[in-house]
């Protein structure tokens, strides 16, 4: 494999599960541990622990630090208290998503953005350009381990190693204090598998003895290793989008169906005049979810046909281990954007009908109370 | 026992692009081998023809599809496709478990059985997969 790709400091620590590596946005990852089914069906039914260390980390840090994170994202982080956290594009002057990101609140001088590993030389770079001396920008992405513990028995398994009540954890919000079999964690309830659960960030040097104790811990409970298999499938039943594939600089929040992430009122940030424009002329196109008939699969790239023309096109699809199904994501004109208008992908010549669905295709119930 | 004689049955023949044919009397039974179960991983769709078509010598007859990727199957053998695995629609992770007996995809009445010579047998089939006595 490629020498130059970068390594998680749980590397051995997959190939010793049996991991299938492979490059993926410069980093060598698993892509898969026994099967990609498995792995997904263990995260929705019990839990699953990925390794997510090729995520960047950088910290803003600084009297400009809010005013820095406000002009460079479309979301409002003013609204954020200590210990918050929120889902946002970073957009062009253009409008186009540059990357998607969450931005932490550690204090209130203090940011932690998390960035995509394929973006991260990037959104430095941009984020660098356009912060002022009062900010220190710093990338911690190479002492920073990431661990998403995610399934519905990941609290339950989660606080057998921990003091702190992981309940008044709520979901987008964090603690910075929380120590898991003694090691201090920064942990919060996020995540990109449509379950409840928790992203765990640490120094380095604990991510073997964290990912360890937690696969131990859940053990007798059907806790798996995940790989990048898994926690695509899974993201793309949640309805979540992966830059890259679903949206990149050419395509505005407001086609990516993000508008809920843009928020013209909080003042000007980068991207909001294009954006401005475009929601008052009319969005060109609709990310949308659709399904199909049948088991064959919709990959990113497939036109999307209506009574035979090229109307669009798929930009990521699978089938989907739990609502076992033939899912995906694309875009199409927005006269067909609404759920159930008729459609069909183009696979291998043929035209398979699908039919546009609302987002999430999977929904987790919602937790029993007691 | 060798190792390869349990991945790769002695008594099939391989094609490069990871088929394997049996002869049964005068039919062939096609399928994948476990090396190509292996690397597709979870499969998730096959295609696979109508009885009565037509199957050229290494040329594509179906397709197998994972959650990964997707890849044409190849006829080990021309001639006229008799028998379709039509379990294999609805239960295709049936070829990650069973690639040499429950996952059959078809059976072929060979035009020409001569073409078989030219497959691989499992001593070489294990060698060209990199399996080979190392």
């Amino acid at each position: 494999m490629d020498e130059t790709l970068r390594r998680t400091p749980l590397y051995a620590a997959h190939l010793a599960a049996g991991a299938r590596m492979v490059p993926f946005a410069g980093w060598e990852m698993p892509v898969q541990y026994s099967s990609i089914l498995d792995e997904h069906r263990a995260v929705r039914t019990r839990a699953g622990l990925f390794d997510v260390s090729h995520m960047g980390e950088v910290d803003l840090i600084g009297r400009g630090a809010l005013d820095l994170a406000q002009r460079l994202v479309t979301n409002d982080v003013a609204r954020l208290a200590h210990g918050q956290a929120l889902y946002t594009p970073m957009c062009t002057p253009e409008g186009g998503i540059i990357d998607d990101l969450l931005v932490y609140r550690m204090a209130d001088a203090h940011f932690m953005v998390v960035i995509n590993a394929a973006n991260t030389a990037e959104d430095l770079a941009w984020i660098r350009a356009h912060a002022g001396p009062d900010v220190r920008v710093t990338d911690r992405t190479d002492e920073v381990a990431l661990l998403a513990f995610q399934g519905p028995r990941a609290q339950e398994v989660l606080q057998r190693l921990t003091p702190v009540p992981l309940a008044s954890i709520k979901y987008y919000w964090f603690r910075a204090d929380v120590p898991v079999t003694g090691r201090t964690t920064m942990v919060s309830r996020t995540g990109y598998t449509g379950e409840d659960g928790f992203e765990i960030y640490a120094p380095v040097r604990d991510a073997v003895h964290l990912w360890d104790a937690i696969l131990e811990e859940g053990r007798a409970q059907g806790v798996l290793p995940a790989g990048l298999g898994a926690r695509d499938t899974l993201r793309l039943e949640a309805g979540f989008l992966l830059h890259g594939n679903d949206m990149d600089k050419t395509v505005t929040p407001l086609e990516a169906g993000l508008a809920w992430t843009v928020k013209f009122a909080k003042g000007e940030f980068i991207g909001a005049e294009a954006l401005r424009q475009q929601k008052a002329e009319g969005i060109p196109r609709r990310l949308v979810g659709f399904t199909l008939e049948g088991r064959a699969i919709a990959r990113h790239g497939f036109p999307i046909h209506q009574n035979h023309a090229t109307v669009g096109q798929v930009t990521s699809g699978t089938f989907g281990p739990t609502v076992e199904e033939s899912i995906g994501l694309g875009f199409v004109p927005p006269r067909l954007a609404d759920p159930g208008e008729q459609v069909a992908i183009e696979i291998r010549t043929r035209d398979i009908p699908g039919v546009v669905t609302k987002l999430p295709f999977y929904t987790r119930e919602p937790k029993r109370a007691g | 026992m060798s190792r390869e004689g349990l991945v790769y049955p002695k008594e099939l023949r391989y094609s490069k692009e990871h088929e394997w044919a049996k002869v049964e009397g005068r039919r062939v039974r096609v399928g994948i081998t476990k090396f190509a179960a292996d690397r597709l991983s979870d499969v998730v769709y096959v295609e696979l023809p109508q009885v009565g078509a037509e199957v050229s010598f290494m040329q594509p007859f179906g397709v197998v599809e994972s959650v990964k990727a997707v890849s044409d199957l190849y006829a080990p053998v021309s001639g006229k496709v008799v028998d379709v695995n039509r379990t294999l629609a609805e239960k295709p992770e049936v070829i990650n478990v069973d690639p040499y007996g429950d996952a059959w995809m078809i059976v072929i009445e060979p035009r020409n059985l001569s073409e078989l010579d030219r497959l691989l047998d499992a001593t070489a089939y294990a060698a060209f997969v990199g399996e080979g006595t190392s």
